[in-house]
């Protein structure tokens, strides 16, 4: 055989091509869905909360203590799977408390009140209107919904963490290990995640489509409100264009939906 | 041929390890789907999303849809070719296909982490309804390193 | 032309041998990582990202870097760069494959990488470094490769060459921009979020690349029979010229974001160059690299300005420390000051593990490896045309 390189490589590269074109025209092409389903379809839940504008108030005047936030935070830990790894390295968090200073920018003020000072204030997601972290993700994982919730796919993310920089509010946590360990009781309603995706705060998109309040606001006692701030009946939108309303780093833009309550008749 | 004797020897080598899955795995093969009936919790509500023949090719492809369905599109329910409503969510499959005496457990691991005890890792040895098709086309899902599946489809 | 890499002096094996025991250690390290998750490394909630994408940083600058070969030499028809231009686009190629290599060992599924491509989202600026990415890759190995084989059977170039080498001079300042774009475009990242960031990086690219790709054809000189740069030519000292005016950029660009940090004394702005600098709240990790890497900055510039640049001994030491200079301020500093302190102003240092410390060495060997293999078969052309 005085066959030279090149000739033996251009030959098997076009048996190589041909074979793989003939077994596909020979077995069809794959994934042609039987039509039984033509008729069937997808719809939501005739119970499912709906709005354009999802937001919550945090009311500072019912969350004085360590424990007013507690039973917050326990609510979402354990219909949502949280674990608890034990070290801030690997922390996980949706929702958790924080001071003033800390939470707020600009938010050093050496004057302030010290009950003011220690107020535990309440976070989470904000939920932006303009989410950077939705612009930073390459795969679309996590998304802005039409009723503005930033929602999450943990079957699409590829853990690179652009969301996680692009946060200006420290929102998102990863998951550095597999969380099963960890979890004190799986809730077998609810996923849990695999080590290698982003998490947060979804505002509970599994229950409102069931017509259930987040699990937070339900365990908040009407420390956290919850509702549609486009419509000009709800509570939300009552407070926040009656109120004096904080919100953390408007300056970046974002827009968050997250409203906390710190003035105005009885509060703060 | 110039330098024959090195390159048939290293083709033989080739051909040994492109074939050692199949050496390795001879006689290990289990014998295929069976006792499908036994392996589901029959309830009063016999019937499923779809056809068995359209669940036979395609659960796959629904599973995905409804996937889509459920998480970006914010869709819960699904009405069948039949017109007959179900809430998309794994818990709808595992009410009937999960072994009678555990419907839901916790889910163990990761499946990156390998099968104690069990000489060839890639055999599940459960009972559960998804189990032996998929362990006789050697096809491991990864539903239920985040699903809370029936108990023993997670191992 | 692959078959010249298989035969070399004993040296040669001995290097490729020690390069594969690297990697060997790199890629048990990366399957522990891969089993357990990247909780074995120093990666925290606060801190998201550190050397893995660090390095990837650093590495893009070091591939753009092939444009200052590239655009005299076939812009400008400065025909000095003649015998050079392969050994920067070949360490364009190596430099790139090791960013997609970081890219890979840093994801948390990597599995699913491909979904990048598969759902792209336009407005991602991660989507966009991973084409152009790819396509520099692509433009460096097709250019390369095909000169390299025209010049071994000494005929010229093909035709349908110069537009990509065309093509590549943008493609290359885009990588490193769209690079810098991921970093200055997310607003609470104030150590990032500035508008020069793409300038920087361009400067110290232009800086670090060439000064690795001469001290490596100084390594070239010293073990082959091929003279990249023979006696009289003086294109290494024309690269000294543009590495010279780069760096001295580069540390202009960096007194001015000093400057503009702390005359406007905004906290936000200031934070993570005091952290850097002096240290955070008590939290000095990185304060012996930064000034080491200012030190090694100057000492690099004064170095080249004044006539010792010609010194044998000096150069190299000049280019050594303007090369760890940059590397210093990219691939260690950079990334892991940008998240401190963190969104709620406070301070969470990283410090890398061992694990994490061998996937990156096995990552540099891959690269290296690479580099010796593309190397020795530019040098066994060159070598077999010149008898």
């Amino acid at each position: 055989m005085s066959i030279n390189r090149r000739q033996f490589l251009r030959r098997a590269g076009i048996v190589t091509a041909l074979g793989l074109s003939g077994s596909v025209a020979v077995t069809g092409l794959r994934g042609k869905i039987v039509e039984a389903a033509a008729e069937a379809g997808y719809k939501t839940s005739s119970q499912a909360l709906n709005a354009k504008h999802w937001a919550m108030v945090v009311d500072m005047s019912k969350f004085k203590t360590e424990d007013d936030f507690k039973k917050v935070a326990q609510s979402c830990v354990s219909i949502h799977n949280i674990p608890d790894f034990g070290n801030p390295k690997d922390e996980i968090k949706w929702i958790w408390e924080d001071d003033y200073e800390h939470t707020f920018s600009g938010g050093d003020n050496e004057y302030l009140t010290d009950s003011f000072k220690e107020l535990p204030f309440v976070v989470m997601c904000n939920h932006c209107e303009n989410p950077p972290c939705v612009k930073a993700c390459p795969t679309g994982a996590t998304f802005k919904k039409p009723d503005g919730i930033v929602d999450m796919d943990y079957h699409r993310c590829i853990g690179c963490r652009f969301c996680m920089g692009a946060c200006p509010f420290g929102a998102r946590s990863f998951n550095y290990r597999d969380p099963r360990p960890f979890i004190k009781k799986i809730d077998p309603d609810f996923p849990t995640r695999t080590p290698g995706v982003v998490e947060k705060c979804t505002f509970c998109v599994e229950r409102l489509a069931k017509g259930q309040m987040p699990a937070c606001v339900e365990a908040s006692n009407g420390g956290l409100i919850f509702g549609d701030l486009d419509d000009p009946n709800s509570e939300v939108r009552k407070i926040v264009s009656t109120k004096y309303t904080i919100r953390r780093k408007t300056e970046l833009g974002t827009q968050p939906s997250v409203y906390y309550l710190v003035g105005g008749g009885d509060h703060a | 041929m110039y330098k024959g004797g090195k390159i048939i020897t290293s083709l033989i080598i080739f051909v040994a390890f492109l074939t050692f899955p199949f050496f390795y795995n001879m006689g290990k093969a289990n014998a295929g789907p069976d006792n499908l009936v036994a392996n589901t919790k029959i309830t009063a509500n016999l019937q499923c999303v779809e056809s068995t023949e359209y669940m036979k090719a395609n659960h796959m492809q629904l599973l995905n849809q409804w996937r889509q369905a459920y998480v970006r599109d914010g869709q819960t329910e699904y009405t069948n070719s039949q017109g007959k409503t179900f809430d998309v969510n794994l818990n709808t499959c595992i009410e009937c296909h999960a072994t009678g005496a555990t419907s839901h457990a916790v889910g163990l691991s990761n499946p990156a982490v390998k099968n104690v005890g069990v000489s060839n890792s890639s055999v599940n040895t459960s009972d559960q309804f998804c189990v032996s098709c998929h362990n006789y086309a050697s096809v491991e899902p990864t539903c239920w390193s985040c699903h809370s599946g029936p108990g023993e489809a997670t191992k | 032309m692959l078959e010249k890499a298989l035969t070399g002096s004993k040296k040669y094996w001995a290097w490729i041998i020690f390069l594969l025991l690297v990697i060997a250690v790199g890629f048990m390290a990366y399957l522990r990582q891969f089993s357990y998750g990247l909780g074995l490394t120093g990666m925290s909630r606060d801190v998201s990202w550190g050397l893995y994408i660090a390095q990837f940083t650093f590495l893009v600058g070091v591939a753009a870097s092939a444009v200052m070969l590239v655009t005299p030499y076939y812009l400008h028809d400065f025909k000095k760069f003649g015998k050079m231009v392969i050994f920067g686009e070949f360490l364009a190629v190596s430099a790139v494959i090791m960013c997609i290599l970081f890219i890979f060992v840093d994801v948390g599924q990597p599995m699913r990488i491909l979904n990048v491509l598969l759902y792209p989202q336009l407005h991602s600026v991660m989507f966009y470094d991973m084409c152009v990415l790819c396509g520099y890759l692509a433009i460096n190995i097709v250019v390369g490769w095909t000169s390299l084989g025209a010049e071994r059977k000494g005929i010229p170039t093909p035709k349908w060459v110069k537009p990509l080498i065309y093509l590549s001079v943008p493609w290359a300042f885009s990588i490193h921009t769209v690079t810098a774009f991921l970093y200055a475009g997310l607003p609470g990242r104030h150590f990032w979020l500035t508008a020069i960031m793409a300038a920087r990086f361009l400067a110290s690219a232009f800086a670090a690349g060439p000064s690795l790709l001469i001290i490596l054809l100084l390594i070239v000189r010293k073990v082959s029979d091929f003279d990249p740069d023979p006696p009289g030519v003086g294109a290494i000292q024309s690269l000294v010229k543009i590495i010279r005016y780069a760096m001295i950029a580069n540390v202009f660009f960096y007194i001015c974001e000093v400057f503009t940090a702390f005359y406007s004394n905004v906290p936000d702005e200031m934070a993570a160059f005091k952290y850097v600098f002096v240290g955070l709240d008590g939290h000095t990790s990185l304060v012996p690299f930064m000034w080491t890497a200012t030190f090694l900055a100057f000492l690099g510039i004064g170095l080249l300005v004044f006539p010792t640049r010609k010194n044998k001994v000096l150069l190299p030491i000049a280019l050594l420390s303007i090369f760890f200079a940059n590397w210093i301020d990219k691939g260690v500093v950079l990334i892991i000051a940008g998240f401190v302190p963190n969104s709620f102003g406070r301070v969470t240092e990283y410090f890398p593990t061992s694990n994490e410390i061998s996937i990156v060495l096995g990552v540099y060997a891959i690269g290296f490896l690479l580099l010796t293999v593309l190397y020795k078969v530019a040098i066994s052309v060159r070598e077999e045309k010149a008898q």
